[in-house]
């Protein structure tokens, strides 16, 4: 990975009727890097892509490439390509012509065609469907087409957005690898967009979080997950249990009524604070003085472990376990000091966290609402 | 019972809706000299030769057929362009645009013709010309337009937005990107405007009666026809306008059955 960055996004403000959908945006791309914009939707995070492919013009700030200005250059002029949500293929034309279709109009010489077209072809595992028409391939075959259409053209960067969203789960996955794959035998830039913080996670070199068109967190995914900035972050990745505390000083805090030692430190003396604990860092004990205690209220079994709601003096808390736990039960919560992640106080303090409202068919009702919302 | 007197009825309104046309083809080739339309005398071509004999009514035929093709391409255009300005708005506007877009095909066509020969007339006297074959053109492109909008606009909605935009992506020109790639998705609709344009030039009677100044098309020289004396020639002229507008319509017709069975088709898979 190069160390300048072949894209850089500077200061950039859009609002689309007056409605603000980024704000001071501010993002460095290295030369290589897998980065994810990440977030929920309406986030700003397609916005961002399609300012770097030219599709949206900010209403303020710059877009560099390789160090060049080109917030002004219009899409056909850019080492850029783009996957689009729903493939974009074009129907009239064949796989073959879809895929030399950058190519022809660059004026390659019809042999360098044919060779590139078959290489894509291979690269995606296409080959022999050249002439195809698009309409009788699969999503994931036509996924597969696009993703051979956009590298015919031999792009510095890829832009990728929401490519998996239309695929069903065992497709998604089997795409995950074979992107990241893609990704590392060409050595190009991709810069992926989507919702799904468990493909985040898996893909990339680094993640960018956003929501409300701000920037939230950039790091490595281990960063975001084990050390999120804010309670956003800490609950769009993954489960978290977010509480109220106070850092009395360095390595104490207080939370639930109780002080835990911790790894934290430099927070002003007795600052309030966020307290996030990961549902698989807390384990089962038997009731006693040393844990927190509270009842099981409801059980789910998960496949992999069991997720267990346990009620603590009216905060119902969220732990993954392999054991079983019987509803009503009374059982002790062990936390050690390194499970223990502080963030300093936030606009989103309060709204996450707490799994009292929490039932499965929410998470379903929202899962799918989000799914219409892309559809339009 | 009851399916025996749907028949008959069925069979009745469509008597009612033929038997003037088939009248009308059969006494086309009556072989009369008394110019009687209702005494069947035997059959003969003589009104079909004596029609290519008549030289007015080739000329009508002419500036017909060169109006019908002008009116038709310009419609085409201008409407096309409209189609993807209208596409691309968003909320009242689209809604605001689209009715009255759709006005002039609910306004009686009388009003229309009126209208637009004040219109023409007006501009006439301020340029100093007389009204003609270019009047005529501009009339029937303005009355063709909606019916062409509304022909395309669906196959605009139909396509992926992002096709314009992925061949952007891939280095077209705004310009070629259209071409390219948008025209042959909407091809179909253009297609279906374009013919519906023609047909509706070809035969059109009250805006270029209002609108033609000394020039003749074919359906006003009929109506003049009529009004000096009564030919079997206009039969065998009617006949002929019957069976040109029966072909395009069954290509209208077949083409759109077989985009149909396409999209079908393509469903199944």
């Amino acid at each position: 990975m190069g160390e300048n960055p072949i894209i850089s996004l500077q200061n950039i403000g859009v609002s689309f009727d007056g409605e603000a959908v980024l704000n001071h945006l501010n993002l460095n791309i290295r030369d290589g890097e897998f980065v994810t914009l990440l977030g929920p939707s309406g986030c700003g995070k397609t916005t961002t892509l399609r300012i770097i492919g030219g599709f949206v013009r900010p209403d303020e700030g710059d877009v560099f490439f390789n160090g060049k200005r080109i917030t002004d250059l219009p899409p056909h002029k850019r080492e850029v390509n783009t996957i689009f949500q729903k493939y974009a293929l074009f129907p009239h034309l064949n796989v073959y012509e879809n895929v030399a279709f950058g190519m022809r109009i660059h004026k390659k010489s019809e042999k360098e065609i044919r060779k590139t077209v078959h290489e894509m072809l291979e690269m995606v595992s296409l080959s022999g469907f050249e002439r195809r028409s698009v309409h009788r391939l699969s999503g994931g075959q036509q996924q597969r087409v696009a993703i051979a259409r956009a590298l015919a053209n031999d792009p510095k960067v890829l832009l990728l957005d929401e490519p998996l969203g239309a695929l069903d789960l065992k497709l998604r996955k089997d795409m995950q690898v074979e992107l990241k794959r893609i990704q590392q035998t060409t050595g190009i830039t991709f810069i992926f967009v989507t919702h799904d913080q468990e493909e985040a996670l898996s893909m990339s070199d680094t993640v960018v979080v956003m929501d409300k068109g701000f920037i939230q967190q950039i790091g490595t995914p281990q960063d975001i997950y084990n050390e999120p900035q804010n309670a956003f972050v800490a609950d769009f990745i993954g489960e978290s249990n977010i509480l109220d505390g106070v850092m009395h000083e360095d390595y104490l805090c207080e939370f639930a009524g109780r002080r835990f030692p911790c790894v934290d430190k430099g927070f002003a003396p007795h600052e309030s604070v966020d307290v996030v604990i990961r549902p698989e860092d807390i384990d089962v004990m038997p009731p006693s003085e040393e844990y927190l205690t509270g009842t099981v209220t409801n059980v789910t079994f998960k496949g992999v472990h069991y997720e267990i709601i346990v009620d603590v003096k009216g905060f119902k808390w969220m732990i993954q376990s392999t054991d079983y736990q019987e509803e009503g039960a009374l059982i002790g919560l062990r936390i050690q000091p390194d499970e223990i992640h502080i963030m300093k106080k936030s606009e989103y303090s309060g709204t996450f966290g707490d799994y009292s409202t929490f039932s499965d068919e929410m998470e379903e009702d929202l899962a799918s609402s989000e799914e219409v919302e892309r559809e339009e | 019972m009851k399916k025996a007197v749907s028949r008959v009825y069925l069979t009745l309104i469509y008597i009612f809706l033929y038997a003037p046309i088939l009248l009308l083809v059969v006494f086309s080739f009556n072989d009369t000299d008394t110019k009687s339309r209702t005494v069947w005398s035997g059959f003969s071509l003589r009104w079909y030769e004596m029609l290519f004999q008549d030289r007015m009514l080739l000329e009508a035929l002419k500036n017909t057929l060169i109006i019908a093709v002008c009116a038709a391409l310009g419609a085409t255009v201008l409407g096309t362009v409209a189609a993807i300005g209208i596409n691309s708005m968003k909320g009242w506007r689209k809604k605001l645009v689209m009715n009255v877009t759709n006005l002039p095909m609910l306004n009686p066509e009388i009003v229309t013709g009126v209208s637009l020969m004040l219109l023409m007339v007006f501009v006439a006297n301020l340029f100093g010309i007389s009204l003609g074959m270019g009047s005529i053109i501009l009339a029937h492109i303005t009355f063709c337009l909606p019916y062409v909008i509304l022909s395309i606009l669906p196959k605009l909605g139909q396509m992926d937005p992002h096709l314009y935009e992925a061949a952007q992506d891939l280095g077209c020109t705004p310009l070629r990107s259209f071409f390219k790639v948008v025209m042959p998705e909407i091809m179909s609709g253009v297609i279906t405007g374009m013919v519906m344009a023609f047909t509706l030039s070809l035969d059109d009677f009250i805006i270029s009666y209002f609108c033609s100044g000394t020039t003749q098309t074919l359906p006003v020289y009929i109506y003049s026809m009529t009004k000096k004396r009564v030919s079997p020639e206009i039969n065998a002229l009617s006949t002929l306008l019957f069976a040109v507008i029966l072909v395009l319509l069954l290509i209208i017709n077949i083409r759109q059955g077989r985009m149909g069975k396409k999209e079908e088709k393509e469903a199944d898979v």
